[in-house]
C-alpha cells in the first residue's frame, strides 16, 4: 500500500490564497508517516485531501499505483481517526465499532469476530455496551480506534487522535499506537501540530509551514541535519539558539566577546544565523573570562535551563547539569560548542553544519 | 456572642430569599389556575347533567358518567374521533418523512442553486394558510377529491416549517459524523436513515407532537371540503353537535369536548418523556 502525493496543491474557491502548494512525498507500505506543523499550515486539509473529504486542487494522488484524485472516499481503501472521534452517541461500543462494515453487507459473524478482535486489540471487550457518553476521554479514543482496526483497511489516517486527552494519558497511547501499528502492519499517515509526538512515533516525518513542504526525513535527521531554521526550532526542547553573527575569516562573530572558529565550510555571506542546540553549549562558571550575564534558571530535576544574555544583548538557552550552582545574575563563560548549523539570514536556508569542539569558542574580549 | 455576629447577615438574606421564593410561587399559582381554571371547570361540568348547568350551578348531587354515554352512544363522536385520527397520523407521518428527506438534501447535498431553493421555501412558509385556502380548494375540488380524507391530507404532506426546523438540527450534526460515514462508505440513504434520523431524534419527536396537533386542532380547511360524517374530523365535529340539537345538551357537548382533549393530552405527556437534553451526548469529545 503505497501512497505517491505528486505536486498537490490546494486552492479553495472562495479565495485565491493556497493552503497548500506542490507537496511530493512517497509514503511507503507500512510506515508510520507523520505530518507535522504549526496550526493553519496546512497539515489537516492534506490529510482530508488523502482521505477525499477535500478536493484536490491540482497535482496527482496515487494509491496503489492507481490515480486516486476522484475516487470517493469509501473506494480508497482506508480508515480514519478523528480529533474528535466521531462517534455515533446512540449505538454501543461495539456497534459504533461494527457499524461501517454492517452497511458494507458483511456477514455477521465475520462481524462479530472483527469487532471483538479490535475491541480486545484495544482493551474495551468489557465495555462493548456502554453507550459513547458513559465512556471516558480515553476510552472513547480506544473506540475510534478499534472502528478504524476493524475495518482491516491496511492505511489508516489519524487527524490529531490523541489532542483530546491529558499528557499522562497522551504518553500511554503513543506507545499503544506505535505497537498497535506494527503488529497490524499498518500505513499510518498521523497529523500533528506536537513536535514530541512526531519525533517519537514517526518512521518518517513531514514538516510543513507556509503552505509548503520544509523538510521530509527521519526523527534523526530532522533533528540532526535541518534543512532550514524553521525544522531547527521546531524540534527539540527547549528551542535551539539562532543567533546573529558576522562571517570573519575562518570565524564566526557572534558579538565581540564570542567567536567560534569555522573549519572548512565556505561561506560568501557577510551575516548568518548560527544554530546552536541548548545541550551543546559548554559553560564554566566565574567572572574571569565570562562572555554572558544569566537571566534565569529553570530547574527541571536533572537538567536546569538556564537563560543568558550575550554581551550585544542576544539571549541564549542552555542546558546545564542541575548540579551546576549557578544563579540569576551570574557571570559565566561559553567555552564551546559541540555542534552548530548556519543558516542564511534571509531565506534561512542551511548553509552548513560543523562539528564543534567543547572548548573552541574563542572569547575575544572581557567586557563585563 | 463573637460567632454569632458574622452570621446574622446571611439570616437576613436567606429570608429574604425565601420570601422573595414564596411571592414567586404565589404568582405561578394564581397564574396556573387562570389558565387551568376554564378548562377544569369544563371537565367538571361535562360530569353534570344539563339541567343543573343550564341553572348556572356549580354543584350537582347527580355527578356521573352518564353525558360521556349519551355522546358515545347518540352522536358520531366516536367516528369524529377516528377521522381525526387517521387524518392526523398520516399528515405527521408523511410530514416527518418528507421534511426530514428534503431537509436532509438541502444540508447533505449539494447542488446548484441550493441556497435560492431554500429561500423559496422558506418564503411559502411566511404565507399565511388562509391566504392559500382559495387556490388550495379549487386545486383539490378539481382533483374530485372534496368530501375524502385525502382533501385534508394532501396538501399538508409537506411544510416548510418543518423542512425548516429538521435543516437546523442536521446542521448542528458535526460534521465529522458524516465525513467518518463518507470513509466507512455509506450511502446517502444509510445516512439518513441510520445516523441522521436516530442523530435528531429528538427534533423529529417534536415535529411530529407539532404536526399531529395542528392536524387535529385544524377547523376552517376541513370545514370547507368536508360535507358528511364519515369524513368530519373533531373540531367540526363538535361545532356540529352543537348545531344539530334543537335544544342544546350542554352537558353532553361538554364531555364530547372532553372527549375530543384527551388525545392531545396523551400526546403531550408521552412525548415529555422525550424532550429530554443529553441524548447526543459522546458523539464528539
Amino acid at each position: 500500500m503505497t501512497i505517491t502525493l505528486n505536486q498537490l496543491s490546494k486552492t479553495y474557491e472562495e479565495s485565491a490564497q493556497p493552503v497548500l502548494k506542490e507537496v511530493s512525498v512517497q509514503i511507503n507500505d507500512g510506515e508510520f508517516f507523520v505530518i507535522v506543523g504549526p496550526s493553519g499550515c496546512g497539515k489537516s486539509t492534506l490529510l482530508r485531501m488523502i482521505a477525499g473529504l477535500t478536493s484536490i486542487s491540482d497535482g496527482k494522488l496515487t494509491i496503489n499505483g492507481k490515480l486516486a484524485n476522484q475516487v470517493p472516499p469509501k473506494d480508497r481503501a482506508l480508515s480514519m481517526v478523528f480529533q474528535s472521534y466521531a462517534l455515533f452517541p446512540f449505538m454501543t461500543v461495539a456497534e459504533n465499532v461494527g457499524f461501517g462494515l454492517k452497511s458494507r453487507k458483511l456477514p455477521s459473524s465475520e462481524i462479530n469476530h472483527r469487532v471483538d478482535d479490535a475491541l480486545a486489540m484495544v482493551n474495551l471487550s468489557d465495555l462493548r455496551d456502554r453507550k459513547p457518553k458513559e465512556l471516558s476521554g480515553g476510552q472513547r479514543q480506544r473506540v475510534a480506534l478499534a472502528r478504524a482496526i476493524a475495518s482491516e483497511a491496511k492505511i489508516c489516517l489519524m487527524d490529531e487522535p490523541l489532542s483530546n486527552l491529558d499528557a499522562q494519558l497522551r504518553a500511554k497511547m503513543r506507545i499503544e499506537l506505535k505497537q498497535l501499528q506494527r503488529n497490524l502492519g499498518l500505513t499510518v499517515i498521523y497529523v500533528t501540530h506536537d513536535q514530541v509526538e512526531a519525533m517519537t512515533m514517526a518512521d518518517r516525518v513531514m514538516v510543513l509551514n507556509d503552505q509548503r513542504v520544509q523538510q521530509i526525513d527521519t526523527p534523526i535527521n530532522l533533528y540532526q541535519r535541518p534543512n532550514n531554521a524553521f525544522v531547527a526550532q521546531f524540534f527539540g526542547t527547549p528551542q535551539i539558539n539562532l543567533l546573529k553573527a558576522n562571517v570573519a575569516e575562518r570565524e564566526l562573530v557572534i558579538d565581540s566577546a564570542l567567536h567560534l572558529p569555522m573549519t572548512k565550510t565556505q561561506i560568501n555571506n557577510s551575516k548568518v544565523l548560527v544554530g546552536i542546540r541548548p545541550a551543546d553549549v559548554r559553560i564554566q562558571i566565574g567572572s574571569r573570562g565570562a562572555n554572558a550575564r544569566v537571566a534565569t534558571v529553570s530547574y527541571l530535576g536533572n537538567q536546569s535551563v538556564i537563560t543568558a544574555v550575550l554581551n550585544d544583548s542576544q539571549t541564549i538557552r542552555i542546558v546545564a547539569d542541575s548540579q551546576l550552582q549557578i544563579a540569576a545574575d551570574d557571570l559565566i563563560k561559553i567555552i564551546g560548542v559541540e555542534d552548530f548549523h548556519i543558516f542564511d539570514i534571509n531565506s534561512q536556508k542551511l548553509i552548513g553544519s560543523q562539528k564543534g569542539d567543547v572548548s573552541d569558542a574563542r572569547v575575544a574580549a572581557t567586557e563585563f | 456572642m463573637e460567632m454569632s455576629r458574622p452570621n446574622e447577615p446571611t439570616i437576613n438574606t436567606t429570608n429574604i430569599k425565601s420570601a422573595k421564593q414564596l411571592s414567586q410561587y404565589a404568582l405561578l399559582l394564581i397564574l396556573t389556575l387562570l389558565v387551568l381554571g376554564p378548562f377544569l371547570l369544563g371537565l367538571w361540568t361535562s360530569l353534570m347533567p344539563t339541567a343543573d348547568i343550564s341553572k348556572g350551578a356549580l354543584w350537582s348531587k347527580n355527578i356521573s358518567l352518564d353525558n360521556y354515554v349519551t355522546a358515545i352512544k347518540t352522536t358520531p363522536i366516536l367516528r369524529y374521533l377516528l377521522n381525526s385520527l387517521v387524518i392526523s397520523t398520516v399528515t405527521m407521518l408523511f410530514q416527518v418523512l418528507l421534511c426530514s428527506m428534503s431537509a436532509y438534501a438541502f444540508v447533505f447535498l449539494k447542488f446548484k442553486y441550493r441556497k435560492q431553493l431554500f429561500m423559496l421555501f422558506l418564503m411559502t412558509m411566511m404565507l399565511p394558510f388562509e391566504a392559500e385556502v382559495i387556490p388550495n380548494f379549487s386545486t383539490v375540488r378539481s382533483m374530485g377529491l372534496l368530501n375524502h380524507y385525502a382533501a385534508m391530507v394532501i396538501p399538508f404532506l409537506t411544510a416548510a416549517f418543518g423542512t425548516f426546523m429538521l435543516r437546523q438540527a442536521f446542521m448542528q450534526m458535526p460534521t465529522e459524523l458524516k465525513e467518518a460515514a463518507d470513509i466507512e462508505g455509506l450511502s446517502h440513504w444509510q445516512f439518513y436513515w441510520h445516523l441522521a434520523l436516530p442523530y435528531t431524534k429528538v427534533t423529529l419527536m417534536t415535529l411530529a407532537a407539532y404536526s399531529f396537533l395542528s392536524s387535529w386542532n385544524q377547523y376552517l380547511w376541513p370545514m370547507l371540503t368536508t360535507f358528511s360524517d364519515n369524513f368530519r374530523p373533531v373540531q367540526d365535529g363538535l361545532r356540529q353537535l352543537q348545531g344539530q340539537e334543537s335544544f342544546n345538551n350542554w352537558g353532553m357537548i361538554q364531555a364530547s369536548a372532553a372527549i375530543v382533549v384527551i388525545p392531545t393530552l396523551i400526546i403531550l405527556f408521552v412525548g415529555q418523556h422525550y424532550f429530554k437534553a443529553g441524548l447526543n451526548e459522546g458523539a464528539v469529545k
